[in-house]
This record gives C-alpha cells, sequence and structure tokens, in this order.
C-alpha cells in the first residue's frame, strides 16, 4: 500500500521543482454551445516542464481531446488560463506537432509531399526540409515508400508517416490524440518503440491522449488520470522508469505496479468492474 | 485485361447493334411509314450523300459546346470559390443565382440573340447559362466536403488562406468538380442546339430545322445521330481527362472496384 501511495505526486510538483513550465493550465474550462452548453472540461490545472512525456488517461467523453485542441490552440477555453511559455495560447502556436486518430494523410500527395507539408504551409520551404523529411521516413522504415500515394500504405505505414510529418520541424511541443488507436497490437507495440526512440532522441514535449493503460505506462515520464465528464485531473503521476526503455519492460514488476495502480482507478471510478 | 476491354466495349456494341437491326427490321416490313421513322440504312445512305457539310455543322455545334462549356467552367468555379470563402458573398448572391437560375432558359434564348446579334455569341453565351449552374453547385458541395482532420491540420500548420484552398480544398473538391463537368458538358450541347433552333444558319440545331420544314426525317435523324455520338464521344473524353488529372482517385477508385 505504501508502495501505492509513493506513486501519486502533487499536482503541484511542477511548481515546486525549480524548472519553468512549459504549459501552465489553472482552473481551464470548456464549455461546449454557449452558456447553458455541455461542460467538457471543469476547472483543470497542470502545469508541464520542457521535455516531459504527459499521458492523459481518462473515460471515453472527460474531455481529452477537447484540451488537447486547447492546446493546440484548436479551441478556446471558456474560463481560466491556459498559457504556453507564460503567454496565453491564441490560435496554434509555431512549429507545433500533431498527429490525430486518423492520419489525415491527404491522398493527393505523395508520402514524402505530405511529410513536407509543414515546411510547405509554415513557409519555411520545401527544398530546405526535404533532406530531414526522406531521414524521418528512413528511420521508420519507409524509406522506399517516399514518392507513393498514401492509398499504396497499410494502417500502420499511413500512421508512422503521419508521425513524421508531425515531427517535421522539430517541434518543441508534439500533440497525438490516439494517434495508435486504430492499429493492430503489434503494430501498435513497434510503434511505440518507434516513439520512444524518437523521443529520447529529441527530448520534445509531448501531449498524448490514449485509453491504453500499459502504453501510457511505457512512454511517459509522467500520467494525468482524469476523471469523467467533466474533466477534472483526478490523479497526476509520475512514472519513474528506467529512461531507456524495451517491450520486456511491460512485464516487470515495476512496470505492473504502475497498470495496476491506474486500474485500480478506474475501478474506484466505476468505469471497470470484474 | 483483354476480356476486360472486350466486356467494356463489346457489350454495349452489341447492345447497339441489336436495336438497330430490330429498328432496320420494322421499317422493312412497313410496319412504320418512312416519313414518321425512317430506317437506319436510309440514315446512314443521308449522312453518306454529304459527309463535308454534315461535318462542317458538327464541327459548329460542337465549338460553340465547347466554348460555351470552357465559360461555365471559368465562371462557374470562380463563382463557386467567392461563395465558399466569403460566406457574406454566399448570402448576398447565392439566392439570387438560385432565383436566375429557376428562369427557363429557353426563354431567354432570343433576348440573348438581341443582345448578341446572331453569330456564335449568343449560342456560346446560352450554352454556358444552362451549364453553369451544375457547375457551381458541384464545386461549392466539394469545397464544403473537406474532412475536419484535415483542416484542423491545416489550421495547426498555419498555412494562408490561398494554401488551404490550393493544397487542400481544391483537391478535395477536383472529384465533385468532375462530377459537376460531366452534367455541365451534356447541358451545355443542349444549349448550342437551342441556340441554334432560335436562329441560325448552321449548325447541327440549324440542320435539323430546316430538315424539318421540308419533311426530310432522313436528314432530321441524321442529324440527331450525330448528336448522340457527340454526347458520348465528350463524356468519354471528360472521363479520360479526369483518370489522368487524378491518378490518385482513379486508383481509389479501382480498389474499390468500379
Ligand atoms: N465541437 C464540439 N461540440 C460540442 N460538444 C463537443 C465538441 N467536441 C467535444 N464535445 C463534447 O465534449 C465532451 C468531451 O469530448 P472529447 O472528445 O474531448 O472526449 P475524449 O475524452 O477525447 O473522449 P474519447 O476518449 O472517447 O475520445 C464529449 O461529451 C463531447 O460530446
Ligand atoms: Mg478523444
Amino acid at each position: 500500500m505504501a508502495a501505492l501511495d509513493r506513486l501519486a505526486v502533487q499536482p503541484v510538483a511542477p511548481r515546486v521543482v525549480p524548472e519553468r513550465a512549459m504549459i501552465s493550465a489553472s482552473g481551464v474550462q470548456k464549455r461546449f454551445g454557449g452558456p447553458k452548453g455541455l461542460l467538457a472540461l471543469e476547472d483543470v490545472s497542470l502545469d508541464i516542464a520542457e521535455g516531459e512525456f504527459v499521458s492523459l488517461l481518462g473515460p471515453s467523453g472527460c474531455g481529452k481531446s477537447t484540451f488537447l485542441r486547447c492546446l493546440a490552440g484548436l479551441e478556446k477555453p471558456t474560463a481560466g488560463k491556459l498559457l504556453l511559455d507564460d503567454k496565453p495560447i491564441d490560435g496554434p502556436p509555431e512549429k507545433l506537432g500533431i498527429a490525430f486518430q486518423r492520419d489525415a494523410l491527404l491522398d493527393w500527395f505523395s508520402v514524402l509531399e505530405n511529410v513536407l507539408l509543414p515546411a510547405d504551409f509554415g513557409g519555411y520551404g520545401r527544398k530546405a526540409y526535404e533532406p530531414r523529411a526522406r531521414e524521418l521516413l528512413a528511420m521508420v522504415g519507409l524509406k522506399d515508400f517516399a514518392d507513393v500515394y498514401p492509398s499504396a500504405l497499410s494502417g500502420g505505414m499511413r500512421q508512422r508517416a503521419a508521425i513524421c510529418r508531425s515531427l517535421l520541424l522539430e517541434p518543441r511541443l508534439l500533440l497525438m490524440d490516439e494517434p495508435f488507436g486504430a492499429l493492430d497490437a503489434l503494430t501498435r507495440d513497434q510503434l511505440n518503440v518507434d516513439l520512444h526512440h524518437l523521443w529520447q532522441r529529441q527530448r520534445m514535449t509531448v501531449g498524448f491522449v490514449t485509453h491504453s493503460i500499459s502504453e501510457a505506462v511505457f512512454l511517459s515520464t509522467r500520467i494525468v488520470v482524469f476523471s469523467a465528464r467533466p474533466g477534472k485531473v483526478a490523479e497526476d503521476i509520475r512514472v519513474d522508469l528506467p529512461d531507456d526503455r524495451k517491450l520486456a519492460l511491460r512485464d516487470t514488476p515495476d512496470f505492473i505496479r504502475y497498470t495496476h495502480h491506474i486500474r485500480g482507478l478506474f475501478e474506484k471510478m466505476g468505469l471497470i468492474h470484474d | 485485361m483483354q476480356t476486360n476491354k472486350l466486356t467494356r466495349f463489346g457489350i454495349p456494341l452489341l447492345g447497339a447493334l441489336a436495336f438497330l437491326l430490330l429498328w432496320e427490321l420494322a421499317t422493312d416490313i412497313g410496319a412504320v411509314r418512312p416519313i414518321i421513322l425512317p430506317s437506319p440504312s436510309s440514315i446512314f445512305r443521308e449522312l453518306a450523300s454529304e459527309p463535308a457539310w454534315f461535318a462542317e455543322q458538327a464541327v459548329f455545334t460542337l465549338g460553340v459546346t465547347l466554348l460555351g462549356f470552357c465559360v461555365a467552367v471559368v465562371v462557374g468555379v470562380a463563382f463557386a470559390i467567392a461563395i465558399v470563402e466569403w460566406p457574406l458573398l454566399d448570402r448576398l448572391l447565392f439566392p439570387l443565382f438560385i432565383g436566375l437560375n429557376s428562369v427557363p432558359k429557353v426563354a431567354i434564348a432570343p433576348l440573348f440573340i438581341i443582345w448578341f446579334g446572331t453569330g456564335a455569341e449568343p449560342k456560346i453565351a446560352i450554352a454556358a447559362l444552362i451549364a453553369v449552374f451544375a457547375i457551381v453547385i458541384d464545386t461549392a458541395l466539394g469545397l464544403h466536403s473537406v474532412p475536419p482532420d484535415q483542416l484542423d491540420l491545416a489550421k495547426v500548420l498555419r498555412g494562408s488562406r490561398l494554401k488551404v484552398l490550393l493544397r487542400i480544398k481544391m483537391y478535395c473538391a477536383l472529384p465533385h468538380i468532375f462530377a459537376g463537368f460531366k452534367v455541365a458538358l451534356s447541358l451545355s450541347l443542349v444549349g448550342a442546339i437551342v441556340g441554334e433552333f432560335v436562329s441560325s444558319q448552321k449548325g447541327l440545331g440549324f440542320a435539323i430545322l430546316t430538315a424539318q420544314g421540308s419533311f426530310d426525317t432522313p436528314r432530321v435523324f441524321a442529324a440527331i445521330f450525330i448528336l448522340s455520338i457527340l454526347g458520348v464521344v465528350l463524356i468519354g473524353a471528360l472521363d479520360m481527362i479526369e483518370r489522368v488529372a487524378l491518378p490518385w482517385h482513379a486508383s481509389q477508385r479501382k480498389a474499390a472496384g468500379h
């Protein structure tokens, strides 16, 4: 029991640590459809430091995607403060990396052109970024598929291309909303490993929404569990696992302690039961 | 592939041949009078007697059709982009556009003769006017059909409106636009004939009208025959252009089994 208690960190932890918060949310509320509309988020307060890999877990419809969309500047909170680098988020920040559940690749462009889209749209020049785009594709095993249309790729390959696209501009902040939700278990495991390596190399700050407890534990330095709608932070868990993670880590007692603890939380919320 | 081609072109051809054969037999046994329905062989004889003249009329009508279609494409696509990109324009002009379109174009045709004279211009204008509606409706529909994820992506990547239009919206709209083109092209052929009916010294519409005056039914049918061939060829050509211009779409359709 004592071991479990140690896992829960106080939400104020980032303020205690001298590190400066990159993202700071305080009392963020989001209501859809006017003052009497649906309350999706209620009072979310959360600080995220540079370089953290933060997973958002929680029941379906609790506002995880909504919170991520607020971070991306795609939605505006109806109350509270949401800061990025101490400035209020007003529209998508520059060089933001984003990946969706459905890959949102453009069917009419080749895989390479899709990966280069952020450079093109941001006005950074496609030519300048082409070597990096090819390098990213090679890194995820799509070297030979640069010039085909996305329709020639499998679901997992498409998602990998979408991840390359999200990483093209070397984003400081990467937001991913269930990027592996539509994939089979094997492909998902592989992409988890790939993503972990990418994060190890670049140390960008990641906001990652998932429904998989073990995926969250495997990837994250920190897991934020939301309560059922209206979303609030139910628990903020620091994941103290080795930095260099291998798939076998998932079978170790340390790892299982985390998944067990989170499953216990969900049971307490009444979301799952035996 | 070989049998594929055979079934794709062979079977429709077989149907057409059987139809012509039945028709020929019905007229040969005297079931219908030639002045009402001439036999296919007499229609072909009529065509063969003056091929150059028929070709000249066909080229005129084809030219009017294509020019009218092109005007409709330029005006229609531009108008659709304008009303989709500026919702104010949509509210301002779209009801007016619907209202104008409800006026029967055939009724306006004589007015166009007064405005543009008796040359090719009024016919081109009528063809364009009849065709433009389908292009506007389908282009606007296509521009609105972008999946929300792709619009979010465009917002996050901070693309300019022009880039979002040219790289995402237009491509999304293209399949719809081509569907509109096919309807519009058939309609502009109708428009060309309507224009020639109202006043003309040239074209297949003129050929039909003068032949009708002298009860020359085989000639009327000969002109109609050319018209139907023109229609099939024009739509076929558009289909081919679509396949070349939208390779990603063509491959998807093939994968879907169409
Ligand atoms: N654009 C919108 N308009 C109105 N309501 C919305 C909108 N987007 C989300 N909602 C509502 O807000 C609530 C939270 O939605 P959200 O998509 O953030 O949930 P989620 O936690 O991501 O769920 P899931 O895990 O199923 O993806 C839901 O009840 C949803 O119906
Ligand atoms: Mg969601």
